[in-house]
């Protein structure tokens, strides 16, 4: 399962942080610090894969934002490091080229997409079609 | 297309934002900050009523305030007031502060909880979703308690949206993990499955995590979900790739779907109903052939899909470990990928190969790719890799590649990451160890890590350097000059010269031969590092040279004059001062007989687990078990091996167990080296006095035989100590004793420990104590494999009229034996009258529903009630005539089986159980000894002598006792030892 989602920048600035774990907020900030710290020494020639604690994180560098998922050791990697990508495409889509501010500006609505995508640290829904279509009925509520 | 234009919606939050992203210091942030805090709590607080709107404005900024890292106190009231809001926007923003400023305060769980159910109940799907996503986030036992009953119900209805059914199944999965009791199963368990079949990709991808969570500690209740996931497997997988329209990600059917049911099914065996299986198995070679076919799309994301997929598909496979063919398939998929461009796709492969690498069937195969994953840790960049390449070297390795495999991990070990060297010392370690068919490659491996990576030898791996070498004699001779060379390099780790020190110390006779290695030459090359060496090592040196000048007494003076120097005697650390004093004053003090028995050669160590083995498993944690799990790969490659392994047995050593990784218990403590125990002795000795007759033997356990018992078959011991079942099974209950058993007993004759029996298996391990007619026995026995034993019984047996010559009483052991564990029985023995034929141990357990009966003969012997018997020359002449009737004598003249080694032969005399006479046989070649069979009933004087004649290769034993028999039978037991 996903025990967190990170999106930071390469300073290290938290973009977005979703918990499926209690962690108390020193732990959070800890777990914040140390994945930045592992994260972004890597090159593109290392894999999108780091052991972390008793966890791994599958991770993907897109532009100046890194987008981590930690999940258990023996979950399967390249479903995650896709569903980084599948969330990223309805991000794209969602706020039309998205870049890192619409995340800052946004924040609320981002965790509106994370929860239609991932739920309870599982995968919720992957049709990109059936997400956006979701959100945009939102979108039009008051 | 959606498009959302920044900050729309909620301007002040928007301009807010941007005036934090425009201060120029952090203190200006906090500036703007508490400004922005001191104007909304006046909002707050002020008379006019806030509208919907601006509460949410203001929330929101105080949630963006929170995510930046700042604490807030207030506004948990309006945020809970948002809930009730008929607004979307305004009852989102609400559920989001709730979610992540969790806030256990009783009194607004309870308005938060009124809240959620009215919009559970509301029929609204998008505020029954919120609410169900707050539930899910927040997972609190609050929640649980509220709301574990309706939950289940939302997610069964007929008239439940789909969308609902995904968040529901996902918010009761988090409800479940954090409490399952309050989830009680019921009716709607069955419905749940029947998700599996549901039209909606998304609710079957959500409802398969719950049932994933849910079958692993209710498999039965869920056994229904295999053939609807097989079912559902099978429509995607054969389904073409634009089939399934909206849940196709680039070219790829449902994959992450897919991914799921893999990973339910995993949860299960394969499946039993033969069509179920079939179409399972049909699943499983049909995606194994997609691999084979051309890619759809160039894209990494395409290929990322479908190899997900694959991996997964492989998995379980190696789950199954049944279908010979798919592994094999499987194994060569991966092989592939061992050389394909991108780095994941490598790590990957061989992370999966290291699981492969355990299972039988694909043992072999995997091993064909050595040269590749070889070349992988020389050549791959990242670390990660690097490391899943060592891990999948260790896991093929075998008896076959060990050789190979740990010169290579050697050779990485030169240039490796210093985060994994340690790791990779101990595998290298343990590899030598337990594939050494010959034990001075097992040596020189040790002595090139500490040579290569001496900084990253624990204490454990040094250690078991120096056990195997004391409980093996055939390599002795070899370790001490290995590590005598080893010594000679101009710089060397300390390492180095702990275990030089130490061989030396013990063994350095055996090279003192060669000039070049002679006793001055060791002494001052080991002392050349003496000071640059810590207090630890210097304390190990100092306990070598006072077994120098016990091994070679031409040391002595050169020793004693480094003893007494002040920086010695009168050294600040109080340990080394200690050693000086007490090594010099024993040296002087003592006499030779004495010190050769304070200094005598240390006893084998027990053989039990590797503590380098539990060593590696600690640094492996929790979760990387598998792929060490040796118990499992033992079982395999033994299977794979069988015909080309030696059996450990057939190894020429007194001990039988080349294996010493055989026993794995709890990590026991580290063999305490010679100079602690040397310590103990010290204080004995000078207690007693000098003129004190020194116990022989082994004293360091003293504390170990004072509080035996004499075990009167009144004592109370019953009432607590559960002693086995009085009516032993009687002789034609058990099977006979195996074949090797004469020959495992004749190991134990002149020793008391070590390994009585090993099977692939097995291990009995024997450790015991004699005294007079007494004795304690420690009995060890190790599950080797990964399955528990079931109904374990040893008993033990006294065919024909042993019953009134030794009284055995045990204690009961545990009737399961986990896999990978060890218990012990303990044996309390008392020799009533002088006997011939030892007890029988039989030793029955069920593995894996199969019974396994096994019958060894017992070590104990009746010299193991020896007591030895100083006396003078003219005392045993005279009682050699008192013994002269022709019954009592019994004589043997025999063969040398082994090289005839006087030293050797001493240490068996002694182990025998008789004292050493020195000068009362006229010609100093031969062994004269002395000593006293205590029984309950009477003593039994025996006088023993043996003549050896190097020159014939033969020898001559004489014994002479009181009773007839015993001099026959003793002839016997001891004339096999020589």
């Amino acid at each position: 399962m996903i025990r967190f989602i990170l999106i930071q920048n390469r300073a290290g600035k938290t973009r977005l942080a979703k918990w499926y774990m209690q962690f108390d907020d020193d732990e959070k900030q800890k777990l914040i610090e140390e994945v930045h710290a592992v994260v972004t020494v890597r090159d593109a020639k290392h894999t999108n894969f780091v052991e972390f604690r008793n966890f791994k994180i599958i991770y993907r560098r897109y532009a100046g934002l890194y987008f981590c998922i930690c999940v258990d050791v023996s979950d399967n990697n390249l479903a995650y490091l896709e569903a980084i990508h599948n969330f990223v495409e309805v991000l794209n889509e969602y706020f039309h080229n998205v870049c890192e501010l619409d995340l800052v500006f946004n924040f609320y609505k981002v965790y509106t997409v994370v929860d239609e995508m991932f739920l309870a640290g599982e995968i919720r829904e992957t049709s990109q079609t059936k997400v956006l279509k979701q959100l945009l009925m939102l979108q039009s509520l008051e | 297309m959606p498009a959302v234009s920044k900050g729309d919606g909620m301007r002040g939050l928007a301009v807010f934002i941007s005036d934090i992203r425009n201060c120029k210091s952090k203190e200006a942030e906090i500036k703007r900050i508490n400004k922005e805090l001191a104007n909304i709590r006046s909002k707050f607080k002020g008379d006019k009523a806030l509208d919907g709107y601006s509460k949410k404005k203001y929330v929101c900024k105080l949630l963006f305030i929170f995510l930046l890292g700042h604490d807030i106190d207030f506004g948990h009231m309006e945020a809970v007031n948002l809930l009730s809001s008929n607004k979307y926007t305004e009852k989102q923003i609400g559920y989001l502060f709730i979610s992540v400023l969790v806030n256990s305060n009783s009194e607004l769980i309870r308005l938060i909880n009124n809240a959620i159910k009215n919009d559970l109940a509301s029929r609204n799907p998008t505020f029954m979703c919120l609410a169900l996503h707050c539930i899910a986030n927040v997972g609190s036992r609050e929640m649980g308690e509220a709301f574990a009953a309706d939950i289940p119900r939302i997610l069964v209805a007929g008239d439940s949206m789909d969308s609902v059914k995904q968040s529901a199944a996902l918010c009761l999965l988090r409800l479940y993990k954090a409490s399952p009791d309050l989830v009680p199963m019921g009716e709607w368990t069955a419905r749940v499955v029947h998700l599996l079949n549901d039209q909606h990709m998304g609710v079957v991808t959500a409802a398969v995590s719950l049932i994933t969570c849910l079958c692993k500690k209710n498999p039965d209740d869920f056994k229904t979900c295999i053939s609807l996931a097989v079912s559902r497997l099978s429509r995607i997988v054969s389904s073409a790739s634009t089939d399934l329209q909206d849940y196709t990600y680039y070219f790829v059917p449902a994959p992450w779907l897919s991914v799921k049911l893999l990973r339910l099914l995993q949860c299960y065996p394969p499946p039993e109903d033969a069509a179920v299986k079939g179409r399972l198995v049909e699943c499983l070679e049909t995606v194994l052939n997609k691999a084979q076919e051309p890619p759809k799309s160039k894209k990494v994301q395409h290929s990322n899909a479908k190899n997900a997929i694959l991996f997964e598909t492989i998995s379980l496979i190696i789950h199954y470990d049944s279908e010979p063919n798919l592994l094999v398939r499987a194994c060569n998929q991966l092989g592939q990928f061992l050389q394909h461009r991108e780095t994941n796709l490598r790590y990957l492969a061989l992370e999966s190969m290291c699981t492969l690498a355990s299972s039988e069937f694909s043992h072999e195969a995997v091993k064909t790719h050595i040269d590749t994953v070889i070349n992988a840790l020389k050549t791959e960049r990242d670390v990660s890799v690097r490391q899943r390449a060592a891990d999948l070297l260790y896991a093929m390795c075998d008896r076959s590649n060990a050789k190979q495999i740990v010169s290579e991990m050697l050779r990485y070990l030169e240039t490796a990451d210093y985060a994994i060297r340690e790791e990779i010392v101990l595998k290298v370690a343990i590899l030598a160890e337990k594939y050494a068919v010959d034990y001075s490659w097992y040596v020189d491996t040790i002595l090139n890590l500490i040579r290569i990576a001496g900084d990253y030898v624990s204490e454990e791996v040094w250690y078991r350097v120096l056990q195997i070498v004391t409980n093996r004699d055939d390599v002795q001779g070899y370790a001490a000059k290995t590590v005598f060379e080893a010594l000679q390099a101009p710089a060397c780790h300390e390492n180095m010269v702990k275990v030089g020190g130490y061989i030396l110390g013990e063994f350095g006779n055996l090279i003192a031969g060669d000039p070049r290695s002679s006793p001055p030459v060791q002494f001052s090359l080991l002392h050349s590092k003496f000071h640059l060496c810590s207090v630890a090592t210097r304390a190990l040196l100092l306990s070598t040279y006072i077994k120098f000048i016990n091994l070679f007494p031409e040391t002595k003076a050169t020793i004693q004059g480094v003893l007494r120097a002040g920086s010695q005697l009168r050294n600040a650390d109080v340990e080394l001062q200690q050693r000086a004093v007490e090594y010099l004053t024993l040296s002087s003090v003592a006499s030779t007989d004495v010190l050769a028995t304070v200094l005598e050669e240390m006893p084998p160590f027990p053989e039990r687990e590797s503590s380098i083995l539990a060593k590696l498993k600690r640094k492996k944690g929790p979760g990387a078990a598998s792929s060490l799990d040796d118990g499992r790969r033992d079982a395999s490659s033994n299977d794979i091996n069988g015909g080309v392994e030696p059996a450990p047995s057939t190894v020429s050593t007194p001990s039988p167990s080349a294996d010493l990784l055989g026993l794995r218990a709890a990590p026991p403590p580290a063999a305490a080296p010679a100079p602690a125990s040397a310590g103990n002795l010290l204080v004995d000795v000078f207690s007693d006095g000098p003129a004190a007759q020194p116990s022989l033997g082994p004293t360091p356990e003293e504390a170990f035989l004072s509080e035996l018992e004499p075990p009167a078959p009144e004592s109370p011991m019953g009432l607590l100590a559960d002693p086995a079942p009085a009516a032993d099974p009687g002789p034609e209950d058990i099977s006979p004793p195996i074949p090797e058993a004469d020959e495992l007993l004749n190991k134990f004759v002149c020793k008391n420990n070590g390994v009585l029996f090993e099977n692939q298996l097995l291990q009995i391990g024997v450790k015991s104590e004699f005294r007079q007619n007494l004795g304690r026995m420690y009995l060890f026995y190790g599950n080797k494999t990964s399955v528990q034993f079931q109904n374990f019984s040893p008993t033990v047996v006294h065919p024909g009229d042993l019953q009134t010559q030794l009284a055995v009483q045990t204690k009961r052991v545990a009737a399961q034996v986990d896999g990978g564990a060890q218990v012990q029985q303990v044996l309390n023995i008392e020799c009533l009258r002088d006997f011939l034929t030892p007890p029988l141990l039989s030793v029955r357990f069920r593995y894996g529903g199969a019974p396994q009966s096994l019958t060894l003969k017992l070590p104990v012997t009746i010299n193991k009630f020896f007591q030895p018997t100083e006396m003078a020359a003219q005392d045993f002449f005279q009682r050699w005539k008192q013994l002269s009737l022709p019954l009592q004598e019994a004589q043997k003249i025999f063969k040398a089986n082994h090289p005839m080694d006087a030293e050797v032969t001493k240490a068996k005399l002694l182990g025998f159980g008789s004292a050493l006479l020195d000068n009362v046989d006229p010609n100093p070649e031969n062994f004269v000894g002395a000593g006293i069979i205590q029984t309950k009933a009477l003593q039994v004087g025996c006088l023993l002598r043996l003549e050896p004649n190097a020159q014939a290769q033969m020898y001559r034993l004489t014994l002479r006792t009181s009773k007839e028999p015993v001099s026959r039978h003793l002839c016997e037991l001891l004339a096999q030892q020589f």
